[in-house]
Formats: C-alpha cells, sequence, structure tokens
C-alpha cells in the first residue's frame, strides 16, 4: 500500500526528534538504574528485596492498600457514576463538577486535605469530640493514606464509569424488563457486563497509581511503611542506591503488569498519574 | 400502588445519599483549607477574624516558586508540542508495526512511577552538576512524563479524521509537505492539540513525585515549595500556600471543564480504543474515518 503523501523520509524526520528525548532521558537512564541494582553483582538486591523482612512487609502493605483503594473506589463511584450519568437531576451539571474538580490535585495538596479532614486540627476530629468525647485522629497512618487515594481516585473513576454509562444500550435494558428481569438482576446480568472494560481499565489506572504515588504518603508522614516511601528512605537516608534501585524496578514491573494486563482485557491505552 | 414502589424509592434515596456524601467528601476539606488560609487563627475558629496576611506572607516567602513552576511547565509545553505533535500525525498515519512498536516505547514512562524515573534520571545525569542544579533538569522529567499525553491526544484526534486523503487532494493541488503540514494537518488537530497542552500544563504544574526528587535548594517547584510548606509551616500557611495554587490551577481546571478533557486520559483512551478497532476492521484506512463520527475533545 503506497502512501503517495507520506514518505518513509518524512516520516522518521516528525518522530526523530521525540525518539530522541525518549532514549535520551526515559530508556538510557532506565537502563542505569537497572545496572546501578546489579551491585556488586545482578541478584544481590533483588534476593534482599525478597527476603528482608523490611522490604517485603513493605511490599506486601502496598499491595494490600492499593487493592483495597481500588475495591472501595470502584463500588463508591460505579454507584455514584451510574447514578449521575442515567437519571435526571436538578444541578447535575454542578453535582458532576464539584465531584471531578479535585481530579487535578497533586498527591501533596490530596495528602493536605486529609490533614483537614482527619489532622490534629481536622473536622472528624472536631465532630468526634463533640459526640464522643474522643478525638479520632488518623491522618497520619495508613487510613489516612487510604482516604487520602480514595478522595485522589474516586473523581477519575466516576468521570470513566459515567462515560461508559451514557453509551450503555438502553434496548438491552428494555429487552431484559420485558421477559421479567428484575432491576438486580438487569444490573448483574446487562449493565454490569457493558460496564466491565472501563471498570477495568479504571480500577487499573487507581491500583497502579495507589502503588506508585508519593506526595500524599510525603505530607501525611515521612514514616508511613509504602513502597515509595522505602525506596526514598533508601536512597536519601541510607545512601543504598541498589536497593532503591532494585525496589524501584520491582515497582515499575508491577505497575506496568498491571497496566498491561488490563490493557489486553480491554483493548484500551490506561495510564497512571499520581 | 406505593407499596410496590417503596424499596426502588430506598434505593434512589440511597443512591443520592451517597453521592451527596461524596460531594462533601471532595468539596469539605477544600472549603476548610480556603477558610483556615483566610483566618487569623485557624484553631480558634472564623471568630478570630478574617485576613489577607497570610497570602501575603505565602507570597512574600514562596512566589519564586510560582514563577518556576509557570517557566518550567511552559517550557515542558513548547518541548512537547514540537517533538510531541509531528511524532503522533507519523504515528497516526502511519499502520505499520514498527509505529505501533514506537507508539508503545513512547507511553512506556506513565506506567513508572515518577519516583523510578527520577531515580533514573539522577544517576545518569545527578554528576553533570551544570544540568543538575539547572531548572532544565526537573524539564526533562516532565517533558518525558507529559510526552505521551500530547501524543496520544493528538494521534487519537489525527487517527480519526481522514487526513490521508485530503492530503492526498492538496498534493495532487501541488502542495509541499510543509504546506500540507500546516494549513491541513495542525488545524484538523487542533482539539487534540489544545487538550493534549491543557494536560501537559495540569501535570507539569502539578508534577510531585519526579520533582522532588530532582529539584535542588534553587529550584523548589509550587508542589515542591507546598510539601515544605505543609511539613514545617503552621496550618494557616499551608492553607494559604494551597489558596495560592488553587487560583494558579482554577483557568486550567475551567478549561478543561469546560472543553470535556481530563487529564488522566480516558477520553484519549476511549479514542485509541476506538481507533485500534477501527484499524482493525479494516486494513483500508480511507474507507471507514468517512461514515464514522470525527473523534475530538468533545
Amino acid at each position: 500500500m503506497q502512501d503517495s503523501t507520506f514518505s518513509t523520509r518524512a516520516r522518521v524526520f516528525l518522530l526523530a526528534p521525540a525518539l530522541a528525548v525518549f532514549c535520551a532521558f526515559w530508556l538510557l537512564p532506565l537502563v542505569a538504574l537497572l545496572q546501578a541494582s546489579a551491585v556488586p553483582d545482578a541478584f544481590t538486591a533483588y534476593r534482599e528485596v525478597l527476603t528482608n523482612a523490611r522490604y517485603l512487609h513493605s511490599l506486601l502493605a502496598t499491595v494490600a492498600l492499593s487493592l483495597a483503594v481500588t475495591a472501595a473506589t470502584l463500588v463508591l463511584s460505579t454507584i455514584t457514576g451510574l447514578f449521575l450519568a442515567r437519571r435526571e437531576l436538578p444541578a447535575k451539571r454542578l453535582l458532576v463538577a464539584l465531584l471531578t474538580f479535585p481530579l487535578a490535585f497533586p498527591g501533596v495538596v490530596v495528602g493536605f486535605m486529609v490533614i483537614m479532614l482527619a489532622g490534629r486540627q481536622g473536622l472528624i476530629g472536631a465532630i468526634s469530640t463533640r459526640l464522643t468525647g474522643d478525638r479520632w485522629v488518623f491522618a497520619y497512618s495508613l487510613s489516612g493514606l487510604f482516604l487520602g487515594y480514595l478522595y485522589f481516585s474516586i473523581p477519575r473513576v466516576i468521570v470513566t464509569v459515567m462515560a461508559a454509562a451514557t453509551k450503555l444500550d438502553a434496548s438491552l435494558e428494555e429487552a431484559a424488563r420485558s421477559l421479567g428481569a428484575s432491576p438486580w438482576r438487569i444490573f448483574i446480568d446487562v449493565i454490569m457486563p457493558a460496564l466491565m472494560p472501563a471498570l477495568i481499565a479504571a480500577g487499573a489506572v487507581c491500583f497502579a497509581t495507589a502503588m506508585g504515588a508519593f506526595g500524599t504518603a510525603f505530607t501525611l508522614a515521612t514514616d508511613l511503611d509504602v513502597l515509595p516511601m522505602t525506596i526514598y528512605t533508601e536512597f536519601t537516608l541510607n545512601a543504598n542506591l541498589a536497593t532503591a534501585a532494585a525496589l524501584s524496578i520491582v515497582l515499575g514491573l508491577v505497575t506496568w503488569a498491571v497496566l498491561a494486563v488490563a490493557r489486553s482485557l480491554t483493548g484500551a491505552t490506561v495510564a497512571a498519574t499520581a | 400502588m406505593p407499596e410496590f414502589l417503596k424499596p426502588r424509592r430506598l434505593l434512589v434515596a440511597g443512591q443520592l445519599l451517597l453521592t451527596l456524601a461524596l460531594v462533601a467528601f471532595m468539596v469539605v476539606p477544600v472549603v476548610m483549607s480556603v477558610m483556615a488560609g483566610l483566618t487569623v487563627n485557624y484553631f480558634r475558629g472564623v471568630s478570630s477574624g478574617l485576613t489577607l496576611k497570610w497570602l501575603e506572607q505565602v507570597w512574600a516567602m514562596y512566589q519564586g516558586s510560582v514563577w518556576l513552576s509557570i517557566e518550567i511547565a511552559l517550557a515542558t509545553l513548547a518541548i512537547t508540542l514540537a517533538i510531541g505533535v509531528p511524532a503522533a500525525y507519523a504515528l497516526a498515519r502511519s499502520n505499520t508495526r514498527w509505529a505501533r512498536f514506537v507508539e508503545e516505547l513512547l507511553v512506556l514512562p506513565i506506567a513508572l512511577p515518577g519516583l523510578a524515573t527520577a531515580l533514573a534520571l539522577l544517576s545518569v545525569y545527578g554528576g553533570w552538576s551544570a544540568f543538575r542544579s539547572s531548572m532544565w533538569f526537573i524539564v526533562a522529567g516532565h517533558v518525558v512524563f507529559t510526552l505521551p499525553f500530547m501524543v496520544r491526544s493528538v494521534a487519537a484526534v489525527c487517527a480519526g479524521t481522514d487526513l490521508r486523503t485530503m492530503e492526498e487532494g492538496a498534493a495532487s493541488l501541488g502542495a509541499s509537505f510543509t504546506q500540507r503540514f500546516l494549513t491541513i494537518v495542525l488545524p484538523n488537530a487542533r482539539p487534540g492539540i489544545v487538550a493534549g497542552a491543557l494536560a501537559v500544563l495540569t501535570l507539569s504544574i502539578g508534577e510531585f513525585n519526579l520533582t522532588w526528587m530532582l529539584h535542588t535548594p534553587d529550584t523548589k517547584t509550587l508542589p515542591v515549595g507546598l510539601a515544605d510548606a505543609y511539613a514545617s509551616m503552621r496550618l494557616e500557611v499551608g492553607s494559604a500556600y494551597t489558596i495560592l495554587f488553587l487560583l494558579m490551577t482554577l483557568p486550567l481546571l475551567i478549561a478543561m471543564q469546560w472543553l470535556g478533557v481530563d487529564p488522566v486520559g480516558a477520553q484519549s483512551a476511549r479514542a485509541a480504543a476506538k481507533r485500534k478497532r477501527a484499524l482493525s476492521k479494516s486494513s483500508a484506512p480511507e474507507q471507514q474515518p468517512l461514515t464514522q463520527p470525527v473523534e475530538t475533545a468533545r
């Protein structure tokens, strides 16, 4: 198939600058990171990552936290996203705008929002003091991080669910209803399968983001036992580049694999932003 | 038959309640933070009086970080436009396996956590102190991280438009490659370019994971300053700084809401999926776009 208006030379010419930047500032550094993790030999650092209780614990805690955040976000956002997409509501646009404007908040700001809610001078503490006499302060722990990642992920997943919900085929639901299916059955057998690709993609992004996010944990407490904080501590405080590099590569492999699996399941490109 | 309707009513009420609870969850801390930045003493509450002195203090201490963030975001945008738009166009016009491979490569950086990318950049360029201590070190990190968003957004729009037919028409009338790129490709790709540019600016201004590792005391960006203020300043100062950040990103957020762009990339992901399906359906791409609506950023 000859393309008379687009020569190979033009293709190369147009792609070369982007590829050059990619190679110089991503590919080459990544190779260097691999090399740094292979000191003194190829496996020592990785063996340490998988056998040292502290690293392993941090890895498992991060995975567990990310799974919990993903599950909670998917449930909450699916209910709300479907509700907003399928019902006529007064001030719907306003509700959607309010739910999605924190979408561009960086992790540090999200961390501060958690402090506002559950910190020492936070709202939850103030309310709980009045109601029970106990001041509930949980911002500076894994629960605070959970709240933060929820805050971070909900707007993103709601956007995705709403976009997918507007494309649902109403005739399928009508057919199911005319055959006597209950609303619950319609939800399970008609709506959920149609939403599945969007949910898988959104869930993968949510998981990968929670795995790699650094800003929220950094704002809440520097001693939180999650993988990005462990990498940061190893690198800055312990000057242990080999372990930091190996942990980074393990982290990168996990997030990349989750995104790749989601993509092969749904056929869509998904991306993590934190 | 109100008895019959009752469970459904309850269900709807439950959904409404959950939705309102989530809205409160998203909005209340922002409102609290804005209030805290404007009150004299947050611990004593609004009754202690409203003031702009925290904002003034933050501006005096951290205005450098605001300007630096704007400079870095604009430099990042300029570079991603210059290298990303041509690349996206070339990828959208190429249907070879090789082009798909390059596309995969270019998108890889968003799958790697920023912290890892930063460590990688440091292990290569950390010793080159002139580069390391300039803002261009941060720009390099931001470009690598945001380029995929620009490329995907532009490529999705290009692939949804029948550029080839239009270009063939123009070429048959004697238009050169440069003329066609400037008068056909760029105007048609505009929605993608605008969406990509907004995403790049927003991501660059808010980027922390990479920037925290890459910054030096002389290159503190807005999020780095925020983390600093949250850790070491009183709550009112941190809040006032957050107000500054909100004011800075507000125009970008409004523009994105207006144009329906989301920086997560869900929009372009859908477009990419659509394109993939379209490509696998027909090996002759000139047949399909006539019947397919042009995929734009709404």
